[in-house]
C-alpha cells in the first residue's frame, strides 16, 4: 500500500517534469518567434547617416559641399527649463512651439534623446553653447546641410530635402527599401538624377537597451555593425566660371543659356533664369521659402533648359537645309524667289543659294524647301503624298534629337514635340484630311514644333560636330573622370553626310557677319557660327532665341540662348551667346561696355505685361492657315497639366500667383513629372 | 569530537552535494541577472554589496553557519519542540501583521537592519514539523475524520495568517501537504477531488460553461454504459449522476467567483494562462517577457552573461520570482533541463531517503519537505513557461531572497541531521 502510494507520487513528480521539459523544448529549441521577439526588445538599430558627396566643376572646384550643423536633442527625464521665456528667446521659438516639442519628445521617450530643433548653424551654435549648462538634458549633434558654392546653377544642381510619402511609396513598389521616413534625399536636378551616388550607403549600429530604452553597450561587440560609407563625389562638366558669368548676363531675364562641348557633349553651363538661392531650400528655411518660390510667376524653380517649351523658330530651318541636302531635293547653289509662298520675309528676296537662306533667314526659302522634302515621293495624291512627305521628314528630324528625349544626366528632361502623320489625322479628325498647305509653318519652325534650349544646343553642337553628337551630360565623372555610364561617351549620327554641313556652316557665318545678327554680337578674332530664331507665342513679344558655336574649325563650344518675350532673337539672344563664347574661349570679356549693357537689360516687363493680359495681346504675325485650334501646341500642354493644376486646387493653394488679373499661363510650363515637388508644400514638420 | 565524526560520515552527502549545485547555479544567476556590461561589478568591487548577487552571497554565508547550528543541535530537539516550534511561528505569524513592514502590498515582512525577514517562508517548516510529530503520534489513523479535522487545523492555521498579510502565493503552498498525507494514508478520494477540482477549475476558465455541462453529460453516459452490469443499480446511478452535477454546479460556482470574489490582479493572472495574448502591456507582460527571454535561449543558449533580456529589465522580478528566465535564456534547453533535472533528482533523492527512515516523524517530515519543494518547483517553472498563473513563490536554493533561502536550508537540513541519527531515532520508540 505505502509502496505503491510512494510510486504514486513518484509518477506524478515526474510527469510533471517531462511536462515541463516538453514545453521547454517546445519555446526553447522548436519555437523561434520568442528569438524575434528578444531582438525587437532588446536590440536597437541606429543609422549614421553618411556625408553626401561633393560636387565639383570641371575646374576641380567645388561647387557643392556639406557644412557641418547642428541639431539639438532633448532627453526629457533629464531636461530641465528654469526659464522657459529666456530659453525660447535664445532659441527664437514661441512659448507654444517649446511645449508641443517637449510634449512630442516625452511621448516618444522619457529616457530617450529625441530630435528638439534641426540644423542649428554654426554661428547659432557657438552662440547658444554656453548657455546651454543652464539646461540640462539637451544635447547637440553634428549633422551636415547641403551648401551651394553658388546660385547660378541652382536649378541644375537641385535641391535635397526630406523624402516625400509618395516617392517613399514609389522607392518601396520598386522594390528599393534603403528609404525611410525624414530621409533626405535629391529632390530634383542633379542631385536627384545621382541620387544613389551621392547618397552614399548608411551605417547601422546595433545597440543594446533595457526595457526602459536606454542604451547599454554595443550588440556582440559590434559584429553586425555597418559603418557608413559617404557618397560618391560628382565631377561636373560644368564650367562654374562660365555658369556664374552666363548666369549674370541673364539677370533680369527669363530664359535658358546652354553650353555644350560638342566633341564630348558635355555640358559647359546650363543656365536657367530667374534662378534662386539653393541655401533658401537647404535645410530649416525650406519650408519658408519653398513655397514663395514656388508660387513665384517667373517660376524660378523650373529648370528651363531640359523641361520648358518653346517653339524652334528660325533656328529650325539649319535642319530644314539639312534634311533638304541630304534627301537631294535641294543643292547648295538652289534658289527660290518669294513668290507662291504665303510667308513674309525681310530678305529682299536674294536668296540665291541656300547660304544666303540662312544668312537671311529667309522664310519663303523653307517655305520651298519644306515643300520639296514633303512632296519628295511618287503619290500622286496630294494628301497621301503630304503624309507620305511628313514621315520621312519626321524620321529625319527626329534623329537630331527633336520629339526625343536626348537622355541628358537631369529627371524631368521633355520630350518636345515633333509632329508625325497620326498627330495630324487626330487633329484633322481622320487621314488624308490635311495636306502640304496645313502645315507648311513648320518649315520655318514654327507651328506644332516644341523644342527646349537643350535640345536647341545639341543641334548646334550635331552642326559643329559636322553629323554627331554625344548626349549632352553634367557629369564627366563619378569619383573620378570618365567613370560615367557608357551612354555619354556614345557618338550618334544624325545621318547627313558630312559634306552637307560646309553650306550651312557658311550660311550660320553668313548670319552671324552680314545677316540676321546684331552687328554687336560679331568678335573680331572668333568665328561664331550662328542661326538666329524668333519663337512666335500666342501672346506677348517673341522669344529671342539664338544658337551658335565656335570657332568654326575645331569648335569648342556650341551654345543655345533664350531669352523669352525679348523680341529678335539676332538682337537679343546672340549678344549674350557671343559675350558666353568669348568668356569661354578667352577666359575673359573684353567688350566691358557691352557686358554691362547686357547683364543690366532687362525683359522682365515684357515677360510680366504677357503674364498680366491674359486675353489680348495676341500677336497677329501668323497670317498663316493654323490648324484648329490654333495654338495647338500649347493647349496641349496645358491639358497634360491638368493633374497639377488638380493638385493645387486639391491642397487649396491659391492657384492664381501674386498677379491679380486673372488666370495666368506660364510661358514654360510646368512639367507633368514636376508634381512631386509641388507636393512638398506640407509644412516643415521639426521631428 | 566522536560525535562530529558521526555526523559527518553519516549525513546524506548526495543530497548535500545537490543543494550545494543548487545554490551555487543560483547565485550564478542572480549575478546575471543584475549583471551590467557596461558596469560589470565584482565580488571585490565597491559596491558589490549592495547589489543582490552580493547580498546573497551574504546570505549564502549566514546559510553555512545555520546548517552548522542545525546539524550541531541534538536531533532530538526538533522532534520534541516540534509544537513549540510551530506555535512559534504562528505567533510570529499574528505579530507580523502588528508590528511587520509592508512590501509590494503585502504585510508579511519583520525588518531587520537592513534585512527583512518574511516568517511566512518559515511556516511552511514549522507546519511540517507539526504535522510530523502529530502524525508520529501512536495510533493516528487518517482514516479517521477526528484525526482528519485535527490534521487540517495544523495544516490551515498558517495560510490563513498569511492570506490576512497579503501574501496569497504563500499560502497557497499549504496545499502541497496534500501529498504528505496522502503517503501516510489519507484515502485516496481526497486528492482524487483535489485534483478533480483543479482539472475544473481550469476547464471551466478555458471552456464556456455550457459545453463543460456538455461534456459532463457525455462523461455520465460513457461511465453508466461502461459500468458492469451487476453495478447498473438505481442508487449507483443516481450517486454518479448527483457527482456530475456537483461538477457542473462547481464549474458555474467557478465563473461566479472568477468573476465576483476574486480581485482584479489575480483574475487577470489566472486569465493570462488561459490567453497568453490578454493585456501585453501589464498582467501579460510578466509572462510574454519571461517567455520571450527563456524561448530566446535555444538550444544551448547565449552564453553566461550574455543574456539580453533578463539582463536589461525587460523580465520583472528577475532574481526573485524570475529567476528561472536567467537560466532559460542564458543557457538555453540544456540548461533548463540540468536545472529540472536537479530538482527531479533532489525530490526523488528525499523520497528515497523519507522511506528509508525508520520513525515515522522522520519520514513524514521528509515527505513534507519533498512536498514543498515540488510545490515550488511546479508553481515557480510553471509559471515562467506559462503553464502555471503567476503567482510569487520563489525557486527554491535559486531565488534571491534571504528568508526563502533560509527557510529551505532549514527545512532540508533538519531532515539531513534527522537522517543521520536514523539508527538512534528507532531506539527511542
Amino acid at each position: 500500500m505505502d509502496e505503491i502510494r510512494k510510486r504514486f507520487i513518484q509518477v506524478f513528480f515526474v510527469i510533471i517534469a517531462l511536462l515541463y521539459i516538453c514545453r521547454l523544448f517546445y519555446l526553447q529549441v522548436i519555437d523561434d518567434t520568442y528569438k524575434l521577439d528578444a531582438q525587437n526588445n532588446a536590440i536597437r538599430k541606429i543609422i549614421q547617416v553618411p556625408f553626401r558627396g561633393l560636387i565639383y566643376d570641371r575646374n576641380k572646384k567645388l561647387i557643392v559641399y556639406n557644412t557641418p550643423v547642428y541639431d539639438l536633442y532633448i532627453t526629457p527625464k533629464k531636461a530641465k527649463v528654469q526659464d522657459t521665456l529666456r530659453f525660447c528667446s535664445i532659441f527664437g521659438i514661441t512659448r507654444n512651439e517649446f511645449d508641443s516639442l517637449t510634449h512630442q519628445a516625452r511621448v516618444f521617450s522619457p529616457v530617450r534623446p529625441s530630435l528638439f530643433l534641426r540644423q542649428l548653424s554654426r554661428e547659432e551654435y557657438a552662440r547658444v553653447q554656453d548657455m546651454m549648462v543652464d539646461y540640462p538634458g539637451f544635447s547637440f549633434q553634428v549633422s551636415s546641410l547641403r551648401t551651394y558654392q553658388t546660385k547660378s546653377m541652382a536649378n541644375a544642381l537641385g535641391y535635397v530635402g526630406e523624402i516625400s510619402p509618395e516617392r517613399l511609396a514609389k522607392e518601396e513598389e520598386k522594390g528599393n527599401d534603403y528609404y525611410r521616413q525624414g530621409d533626405y534625399v535629391g529632390v530634383t536636378g542633379l542631385e536627384r538624377y545621382y541620387e544613389e551616388e551621392l547618397r552614399g550607403q548608411r551605417g547601422e549600429k546595433y545597440m543594446m537597451v533595457n526595457s526602459r530604452g536606454v542604451e547599454k553597450g554595443s550588440f556582440k561587440n559590434g559584429e553586425f555593425d555597418r559603418d557608413p560609407v559617404a557618397g560618391k563625389n560628382l565631377i561636373s562638366s560644368v564650367d562654374i566660371e562660365l555658369q556664374d558669368y552666363a548666369d549674370s548676363l541673364m539677370q533680369h531675364k527669363v530664359g535658358s543659356v546652354v553650353a555644350i562641348e560638342p566633341q564630348t557633349g558635355e555640358i559647359l553651363a546650363m543656365v536657367s533664369a530667374p534662378t534662386y538661392d539653393p541655401t533658401l531650400l537647404s535645410g530649416r528655411t525650406f519650408s519658408k521659402y519653398f513655397q514663395t518660390l514656388n508660387l513665384n510667376p517667373l517660376h524660378p524653380l523650373i529648370n528651363r533648359p531640359p523641361s520648358a517649351y518653346y517653339r524652334p523658330g528660325s533656328t529650325f530651318k539649319l535642319i530644314q537645309a539639312l534634311i533638304g541636302l541630304q534627301m537631294g531635293v535641294v543643292y547648295p547653289s538652289s534658289g527660290f524667289s518669294h513668290a507662291g509662298a504665303p510667308l513674309k520675309c525681310h530678305c529682299g528676296g536674294n536668296s540665291s543659294n541656300i547660304q544666303q537662306g540662312i544668312k537671311n533667314s529667309c522664310n519663303p526659302y523653307f517655305y520651298h524647301v519644306f515643300k520639296r522634302i514633303i512632296y519628295n515621293n511618287h503619290e500622286q495624291n496630294v494628301f497621301k503624298k503630304s503624309a507620305t512627305g511628313l514621315n520621312k521628314w519626321n524620321e529625319m528630324a527626329a534623329r537630331f534629337g527633336i520629339g526625343q528625349q536626348l537622355g541628358v544626366d537631369l529627371p524631368n528632361e521633355t520630350k518636345g514635340k515633333l509632329p508625325s502623320v497620326e498627330y495630324y489625322d487626330k487633329v484633322y479628325k481622320g487621314s488624308l484630311r490635311w495636306k502640304f498647305s496645313n502645315i507648311y509653318s513648320l518649315g520655318i519652325g514654327e507651328g506644332e514644333i516644341v523644342i527646349n534650349p537643350l535640345k536647341m544646343a545639341n543641334v548646334a553642337a550635331i552642326i559643329a560636330n559636322r553629323g554627331w553628337y554625344i548626349r549632352p551630360h553634367l557629369v564627366k565623372g563619378i569619383n573620378n573622370i570618365g567613370s560615367i555610364d557608357p551612354k555619354y561617351k556614345e557618338q550618334i549620327s544624325v545621318g547627313i553626310d558630312r559634306r552637307h554641313f560646309e553650306p550651312v556652316i557658311e550660311g550660320m557665318i553668313g548670319a552671324v557677319n552680314q545677316g540676321t545678327v546684331a552687328a554687336e554680337a560679331r568678335m573680331a578674332d572668333i568665328q561664331m557660327c550662328g542661326k538666329t530664331g524668333t519663337s512666335q507665342n500666342r501672346r506677348g513679344e517673341d522669344h529671342a532665341i539664338f544658337i551658335a558655336f565656335a570657332p568654326k574649325e575645331n569648335p569648342k563650344i556650341a551654345i543655345a540662348v533664350f531669352v523669352e518675350n525679348a523680341g529678335f532673337g539676332g538682337t537679343h539672344a546672340a549678344p549674350i551667346a557671343s559675350l558666353c563664347i568669348e568668356k569661354y574661349l578667352k577666359r575673359h570679356v573684353e567688350r566691358k561696355a557691352m557686358e554691362t549693357k547686357w547683364m543690366n537689360k532687362s525683359y522682365l516687363f515684357n515677360v510680366l505685361s504677357v503674364k498680366s493680359n491674359t486675353t489680348t495681346a495676341s500677336k497677329t504675325t501668323e497670317k498663316v492657315n493654323k490648324p484648329q485650334p490654333k495654338d495647338s501646341t500649347e493647349e496641349d500642354y496645358q491639358l497634360k497639366n491638368s493633374q497639377l493644376s488638380k493638385l493645387l486646387l486639391q491642397g487649396k493653394q491659391p492657384v492664381q500667383p501674386l498677379q491679380g488679373h486673372g488666370p495666368t499661363k506660364p510661358e514654360a510650363i510646368l512639367p507633368q513629372n514636376k508634381t512631386n515637388t509641388l507636393k512638398k508644400v506640407i509644412p516643415y514638420k521639426i521631428k | 569530537m566522536n560525535r562530529e565524526e558521526q555526523i559527518s560520515r553519516n549525513l546524506d552527502w548526495v543530497t548535500v552535494t545537490l543543494f550545494i549545485f543548487c545554490v551555487v547555479a543560483g547565485w550564478m544567476n542572480i549575478y546575471a541577472a543584475i549583471y551590467n556590461p557596461e558596469h560589470p561589478i565584482w565580488i571585490f568591487d565597491k559596491g558589490f554589496f549592495d547589489t543582490n548577487s552580493g547580498k546573497q552571497l551574504i546570505w549564502i554565508g549566514t546559510t553555512v553557519l545555520l546548517i552548522i547550528a542545525i546539524l550541531v543541535i541534538d536531533y532530538r530537539f526538533y522532534d520534541t519542540f516540534a509544537f513549540f516550534i510551530y506555535g512559534f511561528f504562528v505567533f510570529l505569524l499574528i505579530a507580523v501583521l502588528v508590528v511587520g513592514t509592508e512590501v509590494k502590498g503585502s504585510h508579511s515582512w519583520f525588518r531587520i537592519g537592513a534585512f527583512q525577514l518574511q516568517p511566512a517562508e518559515f511556516s511552511k517548516m514549522a507546519t511540517a514539523l507539526a504535522l510530523a510529530k502529530y502524525l508520529s503520534t501512536p495510533q493516528i489513523n487518517l482514516a479517521r475524520f477526528r484525526d482528519q479535522l485535527n490534521v487540517a487545523l495544523i495544516i490551515a492555521v498558517p495560510p490563513i495568517l498569511i492570506l490576512v498579510s497579503n501574501e496569497t502565493g504563500v499560502a497557497l503552498v499549504f496545499s502541497t501537504f496534500m501529498i504528505l498525507l496522502y503517503r501516510e494514508g489519507l484515502p485516496g478520494i481526497y486528492p482524487g477531488i483535489f485534483l478533480s477540482i483543479i482539472v475544473l477549475f481550469i476547464l471551466s476558465l478555458v471552456f464556456e460553461e455550457w459545453k463543460i455541462y456538455v461534456g459532463l453529460a457525455v462523461l455520465l453516459g460513457l461511465v453508466i454504459w461502461a459500468m458492469p452490469r451487476y453495478e447498473r443499480k438505481t442508487k449507483n446511478i443516481v450517486t454518479i449522476a448527483a457527482v456530475t452535477l456537483c461538477m457542473g454546479l462547481f464549474t458555474t460556482g467557478v465563473d461566479w467567483a472568477v468573476n465576483n470574489i476574486l480581485k482584479e490582479h489575480q483574475r487577470n493572472r489566472i486569465r493570462v494562462l488561459v490567453d497568453p495574448d490578454f493585456d501585453r502591456k501589464k498582467t501579460g507582460y510578466n509572462v510574454r517577457q519571461a517567455k520571450i527571454a527563456i524561448g530566446s535561449g535555444g538550444l544551448i543558449g547565449k552564453g553566461y552573461l550574455q543574456g539580453t533580456q533578463t539582463k536589461f529589465d525587460f523580465v520583472p522580478e528577475q532574481s526573485t520570482d524570475f529567476i528561472f528566465c536567467t537560466v532559460g535564456e542564458e543557457f538555453g534547453f540544456m540548461g533548463s533541463l540540468i536545472v529540472v533535472g536537479l530538482f527531479v533528482s533532489l525530490l526523488f533523492r528525499v523520497i528515497y531517503l523519507a522511506e528509508r527512515q525508520k520513525s515515522r516523524f522522520a519520514r513524514v517530515y521528509g515527505y513534507g519537505v519533498a512536498s514543498i519543494i515540488f510545490f515550488h518547483f511546479l508553481v515557480n517553472i510553471g509559471m515562467t513557461i506559462g503553464l502555471m498563473p503567476v503567482i510569487g513563490i520563489p525557486l527554491p536554493f535559486f531565488s534571491y531572497g534571504g528568508s526563502s533561502l533560509w527557510s529551505f536550508s532549514i527545512l532540508l537540513f533538519i531532515f539531513l541531521k534527522l537522517d543521520a541519527h536514523r539508527s538512534q531515532m528507532l531506539s527511542r520508540w
